[in-house]
């Protein structure tokens, strides 16, 4: 393989392992420097391949030179500065050899903790997402401003100020104790929630990207369910409710950016494999007494993979949200539970129920209005496809209402 | 915003056989009506409902059977919402299951109780 395509392709799967060892070695006052000298070394890889080839073992040879630099860090930071963590001092004085190890098992290690350290409530949940993608996931700053719609400085920024809140806070980088993992874990779930949605939702045209921020957080979760420590029914809940989402990723998008509303999908195309994953985590997740949001969610997910529409399938989402909105409120169960409403007690019913529900600045709410009312009174469904139109800031989804509204005048 | 109880009061149920649809109906409707409220974000509390078994304690241990006295009402369950006004609470109560069975609901405002 040339180097050309080789580097980028070793940047996403290696970044993240040596980035990961390198913080847990250096400690969480340091991340910026593991950042750095994984950085270098890519860039070191790039200049040496180029010129002299590609090495045997590409991943080898970036371990290597990594570990060198680190040690180099490590021993003129302990010379210079006597703050180095009292870990560090130990093994150097121990052998006067400093261990950069990069086996398998301290990589799954290190960079699990690093999930911890950095689902941290005392920084941004936009943070917490974004460092997640750049340590965690190797992604490059250009890529996370991209899935942000956001740019560089501004990503920069914010990443700055979290590892400055981490380091300030002193934020240890270690599994929590097994007393604490439930209340711990619920954070980082919720990071990886919002990861998943910030990929499955965005208004990013960069589909592929879209679908790699789904993929990323599939991953994360994924290691939280192979470390017996960690592998809790919500951490089944969310990963099976990921899968039935990500089952429907090439039927909801269009080829040209445009997104497929679920009744409009070619159920050919959604992912067997991925529903039958999601069904396999979902009995996971029902171990133990505790019904998390996630197992809400992830159920009602699991009713949207069934065969198109049935009185009993409505009848259950129904229900499920009911049940969701009493665990935790959110807007769009709300209006979903409206339209599951809408299916099983008719338009007019549900017309009155979305009425109470104080939603005028969502778009959302103004299209599912107008869906609603569409076959009851198109006045008011063009008036409201109009309302979410203007309301709405993705360009794909606009072109969806314009198209309804259109069909709505033509009748 | 202010929180209020509603309290569901009707006559003893026990009396009143449903068939297995029949309970399923009434299950549903008040899960529609307590997502109803939770949907408008206004749900503080699902709160509970009471079951049929009861006593009351009076002073100089005197100890009565049921959970009701003289009338013929008995408290079924109580939910806490949250309203801008009693008004408002009012309003809202107008959709409750309870008055389906020709029971009624009862809106109060709720004062924290402390310590």
């Amino acid at each position: 393989m040339q180097e050309k395509e080789l580097i980028p392709q070793l940047y996403r799967t290696e970044f993240r392992k040596i980035a990961a060892v390198l913080c847990r070695l250096f400690g969480i006052e340091h991340i910026s420097i593991a950042e750095d000298i994984v950085g270098d070394t890519f860039l070191l890889a790039a200049e040496t391949w180029g010129l002299k080839g590609v090495p045997q073992n590409p991943a080898a040879w970036l371990y290597t030179v990594a570990k060198n630099k680190a040690k180099d860090f490590l021993k003129r930071n302990t010379i210079y500065n006597e703050k180095v963590s009292p870990a560090i001092q130990r093994t150097i004085d121990q052998s006067n050899e400093i261990e950069v190890d990069l086996s398998t098992t301290n990589i799954k290690d290190s960079q699990l903790q690093m999930m911890f350290a950095i689902c941290y409530p005392g920084i941004p949940p936009e943070s917490q997402i974004g460092l997640s993608l750049r340590i965690l996931c190797g992604f490059s700053i250009d890529e996370i401003a991209d899935a942000f719609l956001s740019n560089k400085e501004t990503i920069n920024k914010r990443l700055y100020r979290a590892k400055e809140k981490l380091k300030e806070d002193k934020v240890r980088i270690e599994m929590p104790p097994d007393s604490e993992i439930d209340k711990r874990i619920d954070n980082v779930l919720t990071t990886l929630y919002l990861l998943f949605n910030e990929g499955y939702y965005s208004s990013s045209q960069n589909t592929i990207l879209r679908k790699d921020l789904c993929l990323e957080a599939m991953r994360l979760n994924y290691m939280l369910v192979e470390n017996a420590g960690t592998n809790k029914p919500d951490v089944n809940a969310l990963l099976s409710l990921m899968c039935f989402h990500a089952s429907r990723f090439d039927a909801r998008i269009a080829p040209n950016g445009e997104l497929i509303l679920y009744e409009d999908q070619d159920t050919s195309l959604w992912n067997n494999e991925l529903i039958v994953n999601g069904e396999h985590f979902l009995n996971m997740a029902a171990r133990g007494n505790l019904i998390s949001k996630y197992h809400v969610e992830a159920a009602i997910a699991y009713w949207h993979t069934a065969e198109k529409d049935s009185p009993e399938k409505w009848e259950k989402v129904l229900s499920l949200y009911n049940r969701l909105l009493v665990i935790e409120y959110s807007p769009i169960a709300a209006l979903n539970r409206t339209y599951a409403l809408a299916k099983v007690y008719g338009n007019k019913a549900a017309i009155a129920e979305a009425e109470k529900l104080d939603l005028d600045g969502s778009h959302l709410y103004h299209s599912l209005l107008g869906e609603l009312y569409t076959g009851v009174d198109t006045k008011s469904a063009i008036k409201h496809f109009t309302m979410a139109s203007k309301l709405t800031k993705a360009a794909a989804y606009r072109k969806v209402l314009l198209k309804k509204i259109e069909k709505l005048k033509s009748k | 915003m202010k929180d209020f109880v509603m309290i569901y009061r009707s006559e003893p149920l026990g009396e009143i056989k449903l068939t297995p649809e029949g309970t399923m109906a009434v299950s549903k409707e008040w899960e529609n009506w307590i997502g109803g409220i939770a949907a408008q974000n206004k749900l503080v509390s699902p709160g509970a409902r009471l079951g049929n078994e009861g006593r009351t304690v009076k002073p100089g241990n005197v100890v009565t059977n049921g959970p009701y006295v003289e009338i013929k009402e008995m408290i079924g369950g109580l939910s806490i919402i949250r309203a801008e006004s009693i008004e408002e609470a009012t309003e809202m109560a107008k959709g409750c299951p309870i008055l389906n069975v020709g029971g009624n609901v009862e809106v109060r405002d709720v004062i924290p109780m402390n310590g």
